[in-house]
């Protein structure tokens, strides 16, 4: 007997759909508790649909083969001392950032997203959220073994899970996925795959990719490409759910519109940390945060909710107050950087003069009358009376967990600060946006792991900056300070053959 | 409904002030000086004199700043939880209405930070 060999339609059928059996012994509500409390009517699970049709062995020969060419690159690249090839160890920092903020969000994500498989009443959905945890998962690994070559050759990667779960801004990133992991299936998807993926991931991956090609880190590009196509499919879900929710029933579209709202928000405020990687932490910069963010959210993201209004959604609250910001963005929170470079696992330093001119350029009205003033006098600080560094703990946002370091969206020279009381507790927000989150859902965010209030509490190591440092596992002295003074610097300019000044660094990193 | 969830959830509130070994938190941001990059948050004894805040805490805070050595004292305006205020430097924070998380901000009339852009 011949078995008719199945197209891939059918083959998607039998492998995923049909096996989506209806409970008879248990009730379907018991099955699927997460299914209803969020508010979200779905009146037929049928109607989803999945562009892609992929089954698990499809899957996995595709997976299969990226990751040999993957690997086959990673091998080469060590092999060659490629890590030689950046433009410079300066570069290297956006890579600590990337390893101890984006890669650990990919395993949560992994997390995620198979929680997500299994609270989905419907069979499309189920099957498209497993093979994005296993994406995910497959990301985090990628990262981790591209990145592991340059840990053996630079400072701050050694550590890199221990750091995010501990290290004062990638509570940052940890709690924005926490928050989006502790909430129902709906609104994960919503945050994760709409939000982050779908209207903001090109504002995560263009930047370090490019920086990455920009800059001659080829590893870094290798698994960014390795990503990609996993990218548009994930892009097609969080598209997708969005759709399914506001089609199933308009009772849905008021809930979506608050999910959009706050994931939106929370999102940008994310960015944060990008906008300054692209602004001053690439040695050869790709495109300024204020060119990217018309590129991908004013332009892109506009023409994105014009498509959506058929369905009763408008753009994301305070989307104007990000265009307001977007010519400080960068430099408010390079700032909050270089005021804390002794507790981060990062480098910092000050930007050159061609970089400087760089950011008159593309910033002409900002950064020569706000910004350029505090470098010059920061530079001269430097000269007379060696790096200065903001000793006292800073007042953190509740929601987002940031420095309060943002402005008002109208004036540019005062700290922008919002506040609410629950329980007869006060509680601070760095914006609007923040504020309306935490008022939606206090109880969930009273409950926000505040490392500067942690510190107080006695709860991380100690009360000096080195007893803290010791709880991070960061070694004072070679994972964090300025630039200028690291071991990377010293060794970087030994391998290069820049030894006059290697020498003069090396002493000076010795003597700390 | 204070948070979505499938059965009444309370959170604990992590920051009360019980939990702070007696002191109760306050932050404190000197408005246009924004070299200092957000506002600071201490740890301080409710009973701490304002006086003693002006005078002993606040210039380890802020004393690598230019300016801070100009102040003229006399002419700083304070607020508490964004609503003018008038210190008295021989009363404690607690007593004179400064609560755990109270937001202390001031400016100092003239000096508006480096190069008087605000930095």
């Amino acid at each position: 007997m011949t078995a008719n060999k199945m197209n891939m339609r059918e083959k998607y059928q039998r492998m995923t759909r049909d096996l989506a059996w209806k409970p008879t012994y248990q009730k379907e509500d018991d099955v699927y508790p997460q299914a209803k409390y969020e508010g979200i009517i779905i009146h037929d699970w049928d109607k989803w649909e999945d562009p892609f049709r992929l089954t698990v062995d499809a899957y996995w020969k595709y997976q299969a083969e990226k990751e040999r060419k993957l690997y086959a690159i990673i091998e080469a690249f060590a092999q060659n001392n490629a890590q030689l090839n950046v433009t410079d160890a300066r570069y290297i920092n956006a890579l600590k950032l990337f390893l101890t903020g984006v890669t650990p969000l990919e395993y949560a994500a992994h997390r995620g997203f198979a929680m997500a498989g299994r609270n989905f009443p419907g069979a499309g959905a189920q099957v498209s959220s497993q093979f994005q945890s296993i994406d995910e998962l497959r990301h985090a690994q990628t990262q981790i073994h591209t990145i592991s070559h340059y840990n053996k050759y630079f400072n701050g990667f050694h550590d890199f899970n221990h750091m995010h779960q501990r290290v004062w801004y990638l509570s940052v990133p940890k709690s924005f996925f926490e928050d989006a992991m502790s909430a129902g299936p709906f609104e994960f998807v919503t945050a994760v795959s709409f939000s982050f993926e779908y209207v903001l991931t090109n504002l995560l991956f263009m930047p370090f990719m490019s920086g990455a090609a920009f800059n001659d880190d080829m590893a870094t590009v290798t698994f960014g490409f390795s990503a990609q196509s996993d990218e548009s499919r994930h892009m097609t879900l969080g598209l997708e759910i969005i759709k399914f929710m506001l089609e199933q029933d308009e009772r849905n579209v008021p809930i979506v519109q608050k999910w959009i709202d706050k994931w939106f928000w929370r999102g940008y405020r994310l960015l944060a940390l990008v906008s300054m990687m692209m602004d001053y932490m690439l040695p050869k910069r790709v495109m300024s945060w204020q060119e990217a963010w018309e590129m991908y959210f004013e332009q892109n993201g506009g023409a994105l909710f014009d498509d959506l209004a058929r369905y009763g959604i408008r753009m994301p609250k305070y989307w104007e107050v990000s265009v307001k910001e977007k010519s400080r963005l960068s430099h408010e929170v390079w700032s909050i950087f270089y005021n804390y470079g002794h507790a981060a696992a990062i480098h910092t330093w000050l930007p050159k003069a061609s970089e400087m001119d760089w950011l008159s350029e593309k910033y002409p009205e900002t950064f020569d009358k706000y910004y350029r003033p505090r470098f010059d006098h920061w530079a001269e600080h430097k000269e007379k009376n060696g790096r200065w560094y903001n000793n006292t703990l800073p007042m953190l946002c509740q929601c987002c967990q940031i420095p309060m370091g943002f402005t008002e969206p109208d004036d540019p020279t005062t700290i922008c600060y919002r506040e609410s009381e629950y329980n007869g507790v006060k509680y601070h927000f760095c914006s609007d946006g923040c504020k309306d989150i935490f008022d939606d859902e206090p109880e969930k965010y009273v409950q926000a792991w505040l490392p500067v209030h942690q510190i107080y509490q006695g709860n991380c190591g100690g009360a000096s900056v080195p007893e803290v440092l010791e709880w991070y596992h960061l070694k004072h002295g070679q994972d964090n300070l300025d630039y200028d003074d690291s071991q990377d610097k010293a060794n970087w300019n030994k391998w290069k053959g820049l030894t006059e000044e290697a020498a003069q660094v090396m002493k000076k990193a010795a003597n700390e | 409904m204070t948070v979505r969830a499938l059965y009444d959830y309370q959170g604990e509130a992590k920051d009360t002030q019980d939990k702070f070994h007696g002191n109760q938190l306050v932050y404190i941001g000197w408005d246009k000086h924004l070299m200092f990059c957000a506002p600071h948050c201490l740890p301080l004894p409710p009973d701490m004199p304002f006086g003693a805040l002006v005078k002993e805490v606040l210039p380890g805070v802020y004393d690598s700043h230019p300016d801070w050595a100009q102040i003229n004292w006399d002419s700083v305006e304070w607020t508490v939880d964004q609503k003018p205020f008038t210190p008295d430097m021989e009363k404690g924070l607690a007593e004179q209405g400064i609560g755990h998380k109270s937001l202390i901000r001031f400016t100092t009339p003239g000096l508006n930070g480096i190069a008087g852009v605000a930095s």
